[in-house]
């Protein structure tokens, strides 16, 4: 083996200039986040009009950045619910090696390659009570105009395009599961049911937790669909923890405000990552 | 198994009916809404509101190709391609110089070094945003092209660090051992050698790099001001802003923006599922 130091040189030479992209653009950005944060500031010059944790406060006090969560939340909820019995259901009745499963799973996959802003607009000109789809069934009926509805909407899209993604992962994961496990389940005259939820669910945790991942992460990042569908509204309605970071901090340059805002953003993020990473961890153990 | 057993039982003819009825519900459910989208770009708009479900009374071509005339359109989507095309190479050569450091070499700090590195899959886009805009104007690279596709390898590279890593690593350790013992050195190593050898994940990275810079939104509608650099995405959000309730172009605008992805993903869609669902779940 050559010597350390001759090592370190050619290391850092390969190393050096993905270290720097990635250091300058996107791990001092947050560092920075973390100090603007305590700052009044535009934007301009130098930041001086030094706050504390008033932003923080000013964040964590405002009745919109919780609703904004809130409507987090629903997202993430409406998507286990959804999403998820989808794929799975989906993907055992493709994975039976059926006829045209080539065919079937491109088409479930074919709205995840669309951009956020395309599947909003889509579904924005669908929705549209008199020009749409729905016009035919409900003329009139403006369903991203009704705040009891328009986040409804906005998650239903949101299914509409993941669904193929998490498709996929689900057939993967039925493909890892040793098939004599049905035949000695067969043997012992073990119904359809049981074989469901006794060996097929079971042996799926792993998939079932990596799909909720992104279904968590995604939900909680959610603002392109947004913008694309309400722009956040009607009356807020839409608005989201990103929506509000644009529409509260971004567009009238509160650099310190926005940056406390980022920060907030991604504790959260941190925490439900942890959090379901835990959460799943145990679950394995118990199953496991 | 046996002839007619599937993963849920023995199956007659009618709960294959079934199967196949519930399939296709969901797929129509999946196309309707594209499809209504490419026909509605073909109608009129006083066809669109007695119609918005059939097929076109009539044929209108002029919506299409009044965009397809129009250099905006054109000027756009060039934009989007070359920044997705300038971050895949970005990242594909970064990302696997990284990658090749971490699997070849023995240096002090190794370990910190990866930790560092993985941090980056935890950063919102949206924490970085505000600071980048400051730490690009004192770069002057607010406005440009270059101010987008950095951070976007920024923000694409522990991912991809971990994919090709994880690559580098199932590969015979015999390979660097000859190439040193010809005198190889270890960037012709990489580069003749190892690059080559690496088509699967390269085309992984690749794949889930150029579709997520090509429907990028929020990072360039902040970071770029001047409209002759505007992405295509931002187009389309202010053309549709622009034209409030004309659907039938705004449908036809939806329709052409989003075709040269739809063609590449039904030429290549084996690849391309394979490397999306792959691509997030090996990091």
């Amino acid at each position: 083996m050559e010597g350390g130091r001759r090592q370190g040189a050619s290391a850092l030479f390969f190393i050096a200039p993905g270290l720097l992209i990635y250091t300058v653009f996107l791990v001092a950005p947050v560092v920075q986040a973390s100090f603007y944060s305590l700052f009044s500031w535009n934007g301009f010059a130098v930041p001086t009009d030094f706050l504390g944790l008033q932003n923080y406060t000013a964040v964590l006090a405002d009745p919109l950045f919780w609703r904004a969560f809130g409507h987090n939340l629903i997202l993430i909820a409406f998507m286990f619910v959804t999403v998820l019995p989808l794929a799975f259901g989906l993907a055992v009745l493709i994975a039976d090696r059926i006829r045209f499963a080539v065919a079937f799973r491109l088409i479930y996959f074919l709205p995840f390659i669309l951009a956020e802003i395309t599947a909003g607009l889509i579904w924005r000109f669908l929705l549209d009570g008199n020009y749409g789809l729905v016009a035919d069934l409900f003329p009139g009926v403006f369903i991203l105009a009704d705040p009891q509805l328009a986040l409804y909407a906005v998650a239903t899209v949101m299914v509409w395009k993941s669904f193929g993604f998490h498709l996929v992962l689900f057939i993967a994961g039925l493909q890892q599961i040793d098939r004599s496990l049905y035949e000695a389940a067969d043997i012992d005259g073990a119904s359809n049911w049981q074989k469901t939820f006794g060996i097929t669910l079971p042996l799926l945790g792993p998939t079932i937790a990596l799909s909720g991942f992104f279904i968590v992460i995604n939900s909680l990042q959610a603002f392109d669909i947004i913008m694309a569908m309400t722009s956040g509204g009607p009356a807020r309605a839409t608005s989201t923890m990103v929506h509000y970071l644009y529409a509260d901090a971004l567009s009238g340059f509160r650099v310190g405000f926005g940056s406390a805002i980022g920060v907030v953003i991604f504790f959260i993020t941190l925490a439900f990552a942890l959090a379901y990473q835990r959460v799943t961890r145990k679950l394995d153990r118990v199953h496991g | 198994m046996a002839e007619g057993q599937t993963l849920i039982g023995s199956r007659s003819r009618i709960s294959r009916v079934c199967v196949y009825a519930v399939l296709s519900v969901v797929a129509v459910a999946a196309l309707a809404p594209i499809v209504a989208t490419v026909l509605g770009g073909f109608k009129s708009l006083g066809d669109l509101r007695v119609n918005p479900a059939g097929l076109p009374r009539e044929w209108i071509w002029a919506n299409y190709l009044s965009i397809l005339g129009s250099g905006t359109y054109w000027r756009m989507m060039l934009n989007s391609f070359l920044i997705a095309a300038w971050s895949v190479v970005f990242t594909v050569v970064f990302a696997s110089m990284v990658a090749f450091a971490f699997a070849q070499f023995q240096f002090r700090g190794k370990k910190a070094l990866m930790s560092y590195i993985t941090v980056g899959l935890m950063f919102p886009t949206a924490t970085a945003v505000v600071p980048l805009f400051v730490i690009l104007t004192q770069f002057g690279l607010v406005d440009s092209h270059l101010g987008v596709i950095l951070p976007k390898v920024a923000g694409g590279m522990t991912m991809a660090v971990l994919l090709f890593y994880k690559f580098f690593q199932g590969m015979p350790r015999d390979l660097s051992d000859a190439a040193e013992v010809d005198g190889c050195s270890h960037f012709t190593f990489y580069w003749r050698i190892l690059l080559p050898l690496s088509a699967p994940i390269i085309a992984t990275v690749a794949i889930v790099n150029f579709v997520a810079s090509w429907n990028l939104y929020f990072l360039p509608m902040i970071l770029l001001n001047s409209p002759e650099l505007f992405t295509w995405p931002i187009g389309l959000m202010d053309y549709t802003d622009e034209r409030g309730t004309e659907w039938q172009m705004i449908c036809a605008y939806v329709t052409l923006t989003m075709l040269p992805m739809v063609i590449v993903f039904l030429a290549a869609q084996k690849h391309i599922i394979a490397g999306l669902t792959s691509g997030a779940v090996k990091s």
